[in-house]
């Protein structure tokens, strides 16, 4: 049945008949109404079906996780092999590498890249000069519109041994010999983090800004009579009024936790940083489209998600336990 | 007087406050736009007198050779060619597709409104991944395919959030009126809706045009012909894979000039990628901002 409308608590009917006769004048009538809004469920049946073609057709298509699938099989015809694609990926030895870059990037970018935005939004908020702060507020979004291929080509630009990076920290006496930056494992967590930042904390700002700017004149009014100076406001009535926004952006970081910006690490890494740069999104898509083992890419990408819807709940949980305030 | 006035209300620490956030919002206004600024005084440089290093604020051996070399680059050529058919059209059927789609789904009389909410809502809290998606396009019959860029983006769920939350708010007076005119709900939608709807049209169209603009992934995965890659499939190409000098021959197969370089080229075709969305963001800003802020209160 593919029509589901919320019906009002009827009065129940004892008489068996006359309940039948109801129900059936109630589906006339759901039919009635449906042919005559044949345009509109045209309409909407379009997105229905892509929607079925282009996001249900792949939720299917994870059960070659639990197959040994080929490209001469169709996936229905493909062996059912159970778990062994999961086992192969825990027991594989690049399955801790991938588990320590993933979790290692995504948790200092959890921990340093969560709060910039919101003290840059509260720094923001306190500029007395209005022309100034839309003026930053512009220049501090558009690296958001740059793609992460251009911004890779400065990355690399700049990093290799005859850029700029080494020209100013040689100059600072820093270094004493040119290294090219991205060639070296242990550089490659902080550029990550780092280009990141530089691309996305005036955009990530504009939420939090808004969330200021939502915030009650009457509260800073009262609060200047008890004789609170603006250190105080910040600390006793921006930051309070914005947490509800704080908690359910945070609740969403945790959720993409697993998430590593593919897009980004799939410009900057190479092989001279593969120890560090191997993440998660990284591997399946060696593993599955570059070696074509679609069944294991496959395998390590479903665990991913569920992980990743775990850690959704239970951080909607957790914070709606300990605040009042969730997602859902 | 009025400074003096106007530091007296102040406290000290205040007072010193306001000037170090004014640094730290100039520093970081510096720190973002350098990096543009150096890219753009470096592909307009000299690309062999740039190999010697040291062009930070301003060009040494000022040139337009770079660019001219990026325009007579026939792959180049190709893929901004590519880049620009797919914004256009991608952006135009993304934007008509989905706010049809938002339009039936925010009629409150929609038969089986909750049903089709429900299909939405599961998408966007589970998907099959990377692996499935990409057999499912070569199964499509989308791989080497123009419409690899078209039809898998025509719809985007939290954009129809977006245009739902704003079809709920218009009158309903007009619809009405076209009802009893005999309009049925599709002239509706492209007669009465589209016309009233322009600043959440421009706002999504924004978003997917910069998407459209940007990705190069869908390049590097669906598409082997270089006739069909988009110039952000190119540039990863020359970025990630170094095949800079690839880039140098076919460049020199047509310039006859010793001053280009590889990366001058790469510098050059930088900034052609980018300029478009820098020239239009800054008067387009309060669009993108309104998006983001209805999309992340809805979704």
């Amino acid at each position: 049945m593919e029509v589901k409308i919320q019906q009002p608590v009827e009065p129940a009917v004892n008489d068996p008949i006359a309940e039948l006769s109801t129900k059936k004048e109630r589906f006339k009538k759901i039919k009635k109404n449906f042919l005559n809004q044949k345009y509109l469920q045209v309409m909407a049946l379009l997105g229905v079906v892509w929607m079925f073609i282009f996001n249900y057709i792949p939720m299917y298509g994870l059960i070659i996780a639990f197959k040994e699938y080929s490209i001469i099989r169709s996936i229905s015809e493909a062996p059912w092999v159970g778990l062994m694609q999961f086992k192969e990926f825990l027991q594989d030895e690049n399955f801790w590498i991938v588990l320590k870059n993933t979790l290692g990037i995504s948790l200092i970018k959890l921990f340093i890249g969560f709060p910039l935005p919101i003290i840059f939004a509260l720094l923001l908020n306190e500029l007395t000069s209005m022309k100034l702060k839309k003026a930053v507020q512009t220049i501090s979004y558009l690296p958001h519109f740059i793609s992460w291929v251009v911004l890779g080509g400065i990355l690399t630009t700049w990093l290799a041994d005859i850029g700029i990076i080494n020209d100013i920290l040689l100059g600072m006496g820093l270094i004493s010999e040119r290294t090219n930056f991205l060639a070296d494992p242990d550089n490659f967590w902080a550029i990550v983090i780092l280009s990141d930042i530089w691309k996305e904390l005036g955009w990530s700002a504009i939420i939090y800004l808004a969330a200021i700017a939502g915030v009650s004149p009457e509260l800073y009014e009262s609060s200047t009579i008890d004789g609170a100076n603006r250190f105080q406001k910040m600390w006793h009535v921006t930051l309070p009024s914005i947490r509800p926004t704080i908690t359910i952006l945070f609740i969403l970081a945790v959720s993409g936790v697993l998430n590593s910006n593919f897009d980004q690490i799939l410009i900057l890494r190479n092989s001279l940083n593969e120890s560090a740069s191997n993440v998660i999104d990284i591997y399946v898509y060696q593993t599955g489209l570059q070696n074509a083992r679609y069944s294991y890419a496959t395998a390590v990408g479903l665990l991913k998600a569920v992980i990743a819807f775990i850690l959704l709940l239970s951080a909607n949980k957790i914070v709606k336990k300990l605040n009042g305030t969730s997602l859902f | 007087m009025f400074k003096l006035f106007k530091r007296n209300r102040r406290t000290t620490s205040e007072y010193i406050f306001d000037n170090v956030n004014i640094l730290i919002m100039l520093f970081i206004c510096g720190i973002t736009l350098y990096p543009i600024w150096y890219v753009v005084v470096n592909s307009l440089n000299d690309g062999v007198d740039a190999m010697r290093g040291g062009i930070y604020w301003w060009p040494r051996e000022f040139t337009l050779e770079n660019y001219k070399a990026v325009f007579q680059t026939p792959g180049i050529v190709t893929s901004f060619g590519v880049t620009v058919a797919k914004t256009v059209i991608g952006t135009i059927t993304h934007v008509f597709f989905t706010a049809m789609v938002a339009y039936a789904i925010s009629r409150r009389d929609l038969v089986g409104r909750n049903f089709y909410m429900l299909v939405g809502v599961i998408t966007m809290f589970f998907s099959g991944g990377l692996i499935p998606y990409f057999l499912l396009i070569r199964d499509l019959g989308l791989f080497d395919n123009f419409l690899v860029y078209i039809i898998p983006t025509l719809f985007n769920f939290f954009h129809l959030i977006i245009f739902v939350s704003f079809f709920r708010e218009l009158p309903t007076s007009l619809e009405e009126a076209a009802k009893m005119d005999g309009a049925n709900d599709f002239m509706i939608f492209i007669k009465v809706i589209i016309p009233l709807s322009m600043p959440v049209i421009a706002t999504i169209a924004l978003f997917q045009g910069v998407y459209q603009w940007n990705d190069y992934f869908a390049g590097v995965i669906f598409v082997n012909n270089p006739d069909l890659q988009p110039i952000q499939t190119y540039l990863y190409k020359v970025v990630a894979e170094s095949s800079s000098n690839q880039m140098m021959m076919n460049a020199s197969g047509t310039v006859a000039t010793k001053t280009v370089t590889s990366q001058s080229i790469k510098l050059a075709t930088m900034v052609v990628t980018t300029l478009p969305i820098m020239l239009v963001y800054p008067f387009l800003q309060k669009y993108f901002v309104k998006g983001m802020l209805i999309g992340s209160v809805k979704g």
